[in-house]
């Protein structure tokens, strides 16, 4: 079965700003896909180009299996786009703008309009720039939603929507996979990856840092670990993947790198453990390491 | 206890405009000066053409004489009061150059006042240390700062001709501009879009135009009581050259400072973004569904506007033919610069060329703006999403120009209806002449597809050659500008009709130009990356 999308080593320069320099991604049919990474890593930029928008300066993209750039209008066929940044004409009304994007994609179903209508709250005979920001996000995703595709991309697409609307649209990207579907979701809302995420990339400065499913990428990061030894603790700071010791008597804080738990659990053990608590990584300090090495690497 | 919602002091009110206003000039550093800079140079070439076309005080005593017998002359340009060179410039000119200043000053005002808000960038501009009038206030500064500049040029640049007629011209014609930098902010006020502020405006500014026009067809010496409601009447009435009535200027300001006691008043008492005509909702589902009906959706109001604009001046222009052209041929110069401009021979022929190629340039303007569409919904970000859905780009480009191109031969056709309906014969060779004015007119077309196809940042630059090729056509002959300035213009290389012989060799050449750019433009669109 082809990827729904497949991306290597892309590159893209606007004057002497390299905003993708060697980007992968890989995106299984089917999948929801997280696609994430600090403001300015390149993230809109990948997604232009698979739309067609902007032509790469070089590497290989091939989105449902055709060329994004080439056989755009065929493509375009079997996706629905909703941007982070909606702009409406202030003469039509949202249903208008709905009805348009769906008839230019080849058609929308009628029931799923309606249905999504009513559960996004929208008044679809409000016009142009009447829409508060979350609500000409939900004329975009209705829009999406309701036409009949294989790939949808979003692009931020819950900016401006509130807790309710969030989650009314969680429950309509689970649909959306339910019916096999393939979403390729940027986001930086952390709860709304974590929930609905099959994989995730993460991408910083143009090119992909982390792939893989989230337990795998949890694998690759540190577990804290608080513990209260029978006696005095020893050999942890020539152990691999220990990081920010601290050691008060017999009690001990570290942190370690998820793959090697088990030799500093033998450790620990062999002075005796009273206490221990163990604190899996969250998905946020997961990112922020990410994040941060980018804001020391500049 | 302390009292809520006091009514914030008068200089809070105002806090940043000096700032507000830096920015404002900042951000208009090129377009105020070419208005300016265009308007006084029409202004100041005409005593050179004058004395050319009536070189002695005779010939301008018969001038004179003749204007005020003939109600069509009067109607197109004003009513004549003294036979100074200075006077007859402040004639022929003033109309025009206080039309032209109405213009730059509303667009200015609109661009800093309801653009922004459409926008959304007032919001952010409000939240600061902004007074609640800052705004206003900094739009209607940098319309007087324009003005101002504009008065100082053409009462520097006349004072050769008599100080106190320059200054009075120079202030007079600031003053139009100020009265609809006021209209404009109170317009701005009332509707939710700047493309409708613009519009009403210009409306205003076409009414008056015609009342002026009306009121000098009925009396010679502007006394009419349709030509005081104008303030382009007052213009005249203000009478540069011709023992001044200073006490005019008091006309003007009593009119600047009460529409801008109008507009402050609304400003103060509405939300920011909205607007006391707000917006109707409109149908919960649409039947728009290709990329071409689209694109009409959004141009029809303006091709609409621009239809019945060209329509009525024909009619306008077609009615007043016949008694124009009875004064004219009196003056053998006057006979040339109309030939040159336009027919070969006879004068109601030359007069109606010149006229239907001057609606022709103004078409240019329309061409301009409609192929800019593409370049306003792709910067606007409106054109990403179209994009993402079926659509290729050259069907989403070709729905804007189909608008574009077609729209040319529409406003072309009507602008022949009306000659015919308000002249009532040689309904052919001038609907015919109509036409041919549109294979110049799809060049600049051409051009502004080949800049947004090609170098997308400089399609604005379109503007540019429309304006250039406005002037070339509009001053040129006037000035004797070397046939080979006259050259650059496509307008200059379109047979003379009606009147001279259909040429359809340049025509063609012209046609096949429109194309090439045309494609070329095409050609660039589809390699590029979109801009966002």
């Amino acid at each position: 079965m082809t990827k729904a999308i497949s991306v290597s080593g892309l590159h893209k320069s606007f004057g002497r700003t390299h905003a993708l320099a060697g980007l992968d991604l890989e995106v299984e049919t089917g999948e929801v896909h997280g696609f994430l990474g600090p403001n300015g890593s390149g993230k809109s930029t990948t997604i232009r180009v698979l739309l067609g928008l902007l032509r790469a300066d070089s590497g290989a993209a091939r989105v449902l299996g055709l060329d994004p750039w080439r056989d755009a209008v065929e493509a375009h066929r079997r996706i629905a786009y909703v941007p982070g940044d909606v702009t409406l004409w202030r003469n039509l009304s949202g249903g208008e703008v709905i009805d348009l994007y769906g008839r230019l994609r080849g058609g929308l179903d009628p029931a799923r309009r309606a249905d999504l209508v009513e559960r996004f709250e929208l008044d679809p005979t409000k016009k142009g720039r009447t829409y508060s920001k979350g609500n000409r996000q939900k004329v975009a995703l209705v829009a999406a939603l309701a036409s009949d595709v294989d790939l949808l991309i979003l692009d931020e697409p819950t900016s401006g929507l509130d807790p309710l609307m969030e989650e009314v649209f969680q429950r309509c990207v689970e649909e959306e996979r339910d019916r096999g579907r393939t979403i390729l979701l940027s986001s930086h809302i952390l709860s709304e990856v974590e929930e609905l995420c099959d994989r995730v990339s993460i991408i910083r400065q143009g090119r992909t840092v982390e792939s893989g499913s989230l337990a795998d990428l949890r694998h690759l990061t540190r577990t804290s670990v608080t513990a209260e030894l029978a006696g005095p603790p020893n050999g942890l700071a020539h152990l691999p993947g220990v990081h920010d010791l601290d050691v008060r008597g017999r009690r001990v804080r570290l942190q370690v790198d998820t793959d090697q738990l088990d030799a500093v659990l033998r450790q620990l053990t062999e002075s005796g453990v009273r206490s221990l608590t163990s604190t899996p990584p969250t998905l946020e300090e997961l990112f922020l390491r990410h994040y941060q090495d980018e804001a020391a690497a500049r | 206890m302390t009292a809520l919602a006091a009514a914030p002091g008068p200089s809070r009110q105002l806090a940043g405009t000096a700032t507000l206003l830096r920015f404002a000039l900042r951000r208009d550093r090129l377009m105020i000066p070419v208005w300016v800079g265009v308007n006084a140079l029409m202004v100041l070439s005409m005593p050179n053409t004058l004395k050319n076309l009536y070189g002695s005080p005779a010939e301008r005593a018969d001038l004179i004489h003749q204007v005020a017998a003939n109600a069509s002359f009067r109607a197109l340009i004003g009513p004549v009061f003294d036979t100074s060179v200075g006077a007859l410039t402040a004639w022929r000119a003033g109309v025009y150059a206080g039309a032209l200043a109405a213009a730059m000053s509303l667009m200015i005002v609109v661009r800093h006042t309801r653009d922004e808000e459409e926008s959304g960038r007032q919001e952010l501009v409000a939240s600061g240390m902004v007074g609640r009038r800052a705004s206003l206030t900094a739009a209607l500064l940098a319309a007087a700062v324009a003005n101002g500049v504009l008065a100082l040029l053409v009462a520097a640049g006349l004072a050769s001709q008599g100080a106190s007629g320059a200054v009075a011209l120079g202030l007079g014609l600031a003053a139009v501009g100020m009265v609809f930098a006021t209209m404009a902010a109170i317009v701005a006020q009332l509707t939710e879009s700047a493309r409708l502020a613009r519009g009403l405006t210009a409306a205003v500014l076409g009414a008056a135009f015609v009342l002026r026009a009306a009121g000098d067809a009925a009396t010679d010496d502007g006394s009419s009581a349709l030509t005081w409601l104008s303030p382009l009447g007052w213009l005249e009435n203000l009478r540069p050259y011709a023992d001044e009535r200073w006490w005019v200027l008091l006309l003007f300001a009593a009119a600047v400072a009460l529409q801008a006691q109008v507009a402050y008043g609304l400003a103060v008492r509405r939300d920011v973004g909205m607007s006391f005509l707000p917006t109707r909702p409109g149908p919960a589902s649409g039947r728009l569904g290709t990329a071409g009906a689209l694109a009409w959706r959004l141009q029809r109001g303006s091709v609409f506007g621009w239809s019945i604009a060209f329509f009525v001046v024909g009619v306008v222009y077609g009615g007043l033919t016949d008694g124009v052209t009875n004064l004219v041929g009196n003056n053998e110069n006057a006979r040339k610069i109309f030939e040159r401009m336009g027919g070969q021979s006879g004068l109601t022929d030359a007069f109606l060329a010149s006229m239907v190629g001057m609606m022709g340039l103004i078409a240019a303007l329309y061409v301009v703006s409609s192929v800019l569409r593409l370049y306003g919904e792709e910067t606007s970000g409106r054109a990403e999403p179209v994009l993402a859905n079926a659509v290729g780009r050259m069907r989403w480009a070709c729905g804007h120009l189909a608008v574009a191109f077609g729209g040319s031969v529409l406003i072309m056709l009507l602008t022949g209806l009306g000659f015919a309906v308000g002249y009532g014969k040689e309904v052919g060779p001038i609907l015919g002449a109509c036409l041919v004015q549109v294979a110049a007119v799809w060049v600049i077309g051409g051009v502004a597809v080949l800049l947004h196809g090609v170098v997308p940042r400089a399609a604005m630059a379109a503007w540019g050659v429309a304006g250039a090729v406005l002037l070339i056509g509009w001053v040129g002959p006037a000035l004797d500008a070397p046939q080979a300035v006259l050259d650059l213009s496509p307008f200059g290389h379109l047979p003379k009709l009606p009147g001279g012989g259909m040429d359809w060799g340049p025509v063609l050449v012209l046609l096949g130009l429109a194309v090439v750019l045309t494609a070329g433009g095409l050609a660039g669109l589809r390699r590029r990356d979109m801009t966002s």
